[in-house]
């Protein structure tokens, strides 16, 4: 594991192993459903972690709460060093600039070209337009649409579309991707395109937790493996395998 | 906020009065609609006001002396109004002068009526027309002279005239007047508001996914607020300018055809007198109108 200093809004976080770390965690929606039911897990720098089991399992509500799209209703999650459940609203945003989010409908601007889809994530924080530039062209070099830069998303096939959330994902050098099936709307060539793509990125050093029901792609192109069923953990395997018939 | 990034927000609030096409045009043309309709009421209104204070400033005291009061009277009756803290102005007409008014008013038609009254016949009384300063305050002077005859033996002042009733009834109406106006452009106002956040609340539909995208990538509220806060204001900007040239050229063509339309008692209040206020006004409230619903329609959008 990679032990260096990194310094983030501030904090120091000192060669600390864990990027994502829940202790006993809960989630209750105000409808009663329990989501989640006491959840520990670690969850290394460097790792490329598969989430899988059936739908309503409490998948996305794992994911949510790393990205503080929700809070716990008991016990502790930190992401990257930061408490996310007592993590002040003012925060929020810095935490989420070291989180890099993808998601099944690629969620991009519809107005907005490729280039300023990814170009808006660091708007956002405020880059100087030079560093902009160069950092947007570069990442759409590496996820393979330089050319195709101005084109607007309505232009763009659906792999072409979750590249460039991909890169926008990317573009601000998270220390951690959370992909919630990105590949779920595209076809089985075009998901192999994204799966090379984000294993380069885990490659480089970038932390993949990753949500999806493809059971080829979890047999073939193997990682860690987490079942989530009845919002608990029911297997974590560090070269495992889909396991289940749909 | 560095200046790069305030040049951002007031770029993509410009893009977005764009992007967002049909929906912009909607929040224009609504806030046309309703300022057009306010102006024109403020204009009315305005012209009423004008009109009715006019009428008021017409308001005058009559006070007939009768035919036997001494000059020294005369002129202690003209000190005792004149002090009066509601007159701003006394004028006696003696009663040669009245007589020669009266002949004038005739004209040649009533000649024959006043044929052989010269000075000492004169049936004219020595008058003194009052002005007092708030019209309003004309029947309660008018009771103040009257009672200026206990002063004396015999009673100086024949008789003391305002237009009773006639008086009441015009400050009436013009109360009236001026209270329904102003509540109409208050309300007229409030339906602005309310038409506005209408066609707002249709956009955010749209906005919803901007705005998670916005909070997704790490964009703090004060961030995500300022385009919406610019592109608010601009819509507001135009949408007021727009009345505010529509009502003024029109306005114009309205004072210069009753100006030239000779058989019209009535002026129009000029624009020159009121066009900086009510411009000023409008371009105020379409920004005011703009900016509020624009922040309004994402406040929601912002809470994690």
């Amino acid at each position: 594991m990679l032990k260096r200093a990194i310094y983030r809004d501030g904090i120091i976080d000192l060669g600390r192993d864990q990027v994502i770390e829940m202790q006993d965690v809960w989630k209750t929606y105000p409808n009663g459903t329990h989501a989640l039911k006491g959840v520990s897990v670690k969850i290394d720098r460097n790792e490329f972690v598969y989430l899988v089991g059936p739908s309503g399992a409490g998948k996305s509500t794992f994911m949510k709460l790393i990205y503080r799209e929700e809070v716990p209703t008991k016990g502790q999650i930190s992401v990257n060093g930061f408490n996310i459940g007592k993590l002040k609203p003012r925060k929020i945003p810095y935490v989420r600039r070291n989180i890099g989010v993808i998601f099944q409908d690629f969620r991009l601007l519809p107005k907005l070209s490729a280039y300023e889809n990814v170009a808006f994530a660091l708007e956002v924080i405020e880059a100087p337009k030079k560093v902009i530039k160069k950092r947007v062209m570069e990442v759409l070099d590496l996820v393979g649409l330089k050319n195709k830069a101005n084109r607007d998303p309505s232009q763009l096939s659906g792999g072409e579309q979750q590249r460039v959330a991909i890169a926008r994902a990317i573009v601000n050098n998270p220390s951690v991707i959370i992909a919630d099936e990105p590949t779920g709307n595209l076809d089985p060539e075009t998901s192999w395109g994204i799966m090379q793509l984000l294993d380069e990125i885990n490659f480089r050093g970038t932390t993949i937790v990753m949500a999806t029901h493809n059971k080829e792609i979890v047999n073939t192109m193997r990682k860690r493996v987490i079942a989530i069923e009845h919002g608990n953990i029911v297997r974590d395997q560090l070269r495992g395998e889909y396991g289940y018939d749909y | 906020m560095t200046i790069s990034t305030f040049v951002r927000h007031l770029r993509e609030g410009a893009k977005s009065v764009f992007r967002n096409g049909w929906m912009s045009v909607a929040s224009v043309t609504s806030i046309i609609v309703s300022l057009l309709i306010l102006g024109v009421f403020t204009l009315l209104v305005l012209n009423v006001n004008a009109f009715a204070d006019e009428a008021d400033s017409q308001v005058q005291i009559k006070a007939y002396l009768n035919s036997d009061v001494t000059e020294a009277v005369r002129d202690q009756i003209y000190n005792d109004i004149g002090s009066m803290e509601e007159v701003s102005k006394v004028t006696l007409i003696p009663k040669a002068e009245g007589l020669k008014d009266f002949r004038e008013k005739l004209g040649e038609e009533g000649k024959d009526l006043l044929e052989g009254y010269d000075e000492t016949t004169n049936p004219i009384p020595d008058t003194f027309e009052v002005q007092v300063i708030e019209p309003t305050t004309a029947p309660y002077v008018a009771s103040k002279i009257t009672a200026l005859n206990d002063k004396y033996e015999e009673k100086p002042i024949y008789k003391v005239n305002y237009g009773q009733g006639t008086v009441e009834k015009l400050f009436k109406i013009t109360r009236a007047i001026r209270n329904i106006g102003f509540a109409f452009v208050a309300g007229l106002g409030l339906m602005a508001m309310f038409l506005i956040s209408n066609t707002i609340r249709v956009t955010i539909l749209a906005r919803r996914r901007e705005i998670g995208i916005m909070k997704l990538v790490g964009a703090t509220n004060t961030f995500i607020r300022w385009p919406f806060f610019v592109e608010g204001a601009l819509i507001g900007l135009m949408g007021s300018l727009i009345t505010v040239g529509v009502l003024f050229f029109s306005y114009n063509e309205l004072v210069s055809s009753v100006k030239a339309d000779v058989t019209l008692a009535i002026q129009l209040v000029p624009l020159s007198e009121i066009g900086m206020e009510l411009g000023g006004l409008l371009v105020g409230l379409g920004l005011l109108i703009g900016i509020w619903g624009s922040t309004m329609s994402i406040r929601k959008f912002l809470k994690v």
